[in-house]
């Protein structure tokens, strides 16, 4: 038995495989948000699958928002990290479904965001009530001064993934990672 | 439903979706503040985000080879399949939240049902879309309580903005043979049933405003059917395809 699997040289056991994948997931690790330079793509769940054939590689990621203008960079990057690794042919393949979620953001990416004096998105009970018309919003707290007494300038940003908030203790303006 | 009803539905969604898009980014640098100027914008590249994902689509089950740009900017007028009411002129801001208020509660309501439509690319694309619809649902909508509750000369705008757009809300509810056979076939919704919901979420907004539901008495249609648009259209694609116009192909 173990002789007939030696025999198939040229077929690599799944734990190639999946080594493989995990070495172009590590080539991938830089690769960042260009508008949110501290994030990078696996912090924001943007990889769906990767899979490698000698020297083909096909990374598959979801979009975040509709409009988003980074994917086509992150692409770009993308493509750039694994032909420098000596792949000869890079495939980067977008699928929608299932669609992209600010909770797929690891707890890793919500402290680098933080620490970036942007907000992270709410998550559970604070986001409750994200898509009903009107009432008060998540509860977002000020990641410069760290108060909870924050309010909301304007549910749309500088990027198509932020909101505009105010401090109301340390009076400060700030990005907030709004939900989707 | 056949192929070309079938194409002919998601070029309606896309169309409407890249046209109002193309509207507020005729904002950018004009907006009355920052922040709105910002808010429109945003709206806008969602909206034209949206328009990428649903043409393309629209090309794949056409399947004669045209992608996003060949539809977005190789059709003529006749051949765009937007409702009027997304074509209109941006007017004062009044008339741009007005137009935006009754579009985005019907646009809101037709992505919720697009998420289980038996199209899964657009089920897929719908899942992504009504999150953001729903933040553009909530802006509006909480303009247009400011201006319509707020000083005399923004209630007056506000009225007036209504009047002039409510004529062509009978469109987004008017089914054709192309409506109803996406219904038919799951792909989309009971354009009139959704009609009863809109009224109660319109009317909900409009008191929180301390505003009455328009009578105007004359309603429009002929956008989304037969390529019938008001002449706002054609200067839309005069700047939107000049590229494309003046070099055929030209890529960057």
């Amino acid at each position: 038995m173990g002789q007939t699997v030696h025999n198939l040289g040229s077929i690599e056991p799944p734990n190639g495989a999946a080594a493989e994948a995990a070495r172009v997931r590590r080539l991938l690790q830089d690769v960042t948000d260009p508008e949110i330079p501290v994030l990078t793509i696996g912090d924001l769940g943007l990889i769906r699958d990767i899979a490698v054939q000698g020297d083909f590689v096909t990374v598959t990621i979801t979009p975040t928002y509709s409009g988003c203008p980074a994917m086509l960079t992150i692409e770009i990057d993308i493509r750039d990290r694994l032909l420098r690794a000596g792949f000869t042919e890079v495939r980067v393949e977008t699928v929608l479904a299932p669609a992209w979620t600010t909770d797929w953001l690891s707890e890793d990416g919500r402290r680098k965001l933080r620490d970036y004096g942007i907000a992270p998105p709410a998550k559970g009970a604070d986001a409750a009530g994200k898509a009903a018309l009107f009432g008060e919003g998540p509860k977002v707290a000020c990641p410069l001064c760290g108060a909870a007494d924050t309010e909301r300038v304007s549910e749309f940003g500088s990027t198509a993934c932020k909101a505009l908030y105010r401090c109301r203790s340390c009076a400060e303006m700030f990005d907030y990672f709004k939900c989707i | 439903m056949n192929q070309d009803q079938h194409v002919d539905y998601l070029l309606r969604l896309g169309d409407n979706a890249l046209i109002l898009g193309h509207r507020l980014s005729e904002w950018c640098g004009h907006a009355p503040i920052l922040e709105e100027d910002i808010a429109l914008t945003n709206v806008a590249l969602d909206l034209i985000g949206q328009a990428r994902m649903l043409l393309t689509q629209a090309g794949a089950v056409e399947g004669k080879g045209r992608d996003e740009d060949a539809l977005a900017f190789g059709r003529d007028v006749l051949d765009w399949r937007n409702v009027l009411l997304v074509e209109q002129p941006n007017g004062d801001f009044a008339d741009t939240i007005a137009r935006q208020f009754l579009f985005d509660i019907w646009n809101h309501q037709v992505f919720s049902t697009l998420l289980g439509s038996t199209d899964a690319e657009l089920a897929a694309i719908a899942a992504k879309a009504v999150k953001e619809i729903a933040y553009h649902k909530r802006h509006s909508s909480e303009w247009l309580i400011r201006l319509g509750d707020g000083t005399e000369e923004s209630r007056a705008r506000m009225i007036r903005a209504l009047d002039v757009h409510w004529g062509f809300v009978e469109e987004l509810f008017t089914p054709d043979a192309v409506d109803q056979a996406a219904f038919e076939a799951g792909i989309g919704p009971d354009l009139a049933a959704l009609r009863p919901e809109w009224d109660a979420a319109v009317a909900a907004v409009l008191d929180e405003a301390g505003l009455e539901r328009p009578e105007v008495g004359w309603a429009v249609h002929g956008g989304k059917t037969d390529g019938h648009h008001s002449e706002h259209l054609g200067f839309i694609l005069a700047e939107l395809q000049f590229m494309q116009r003046a070099y055929p192909g030209l890529a960057w």
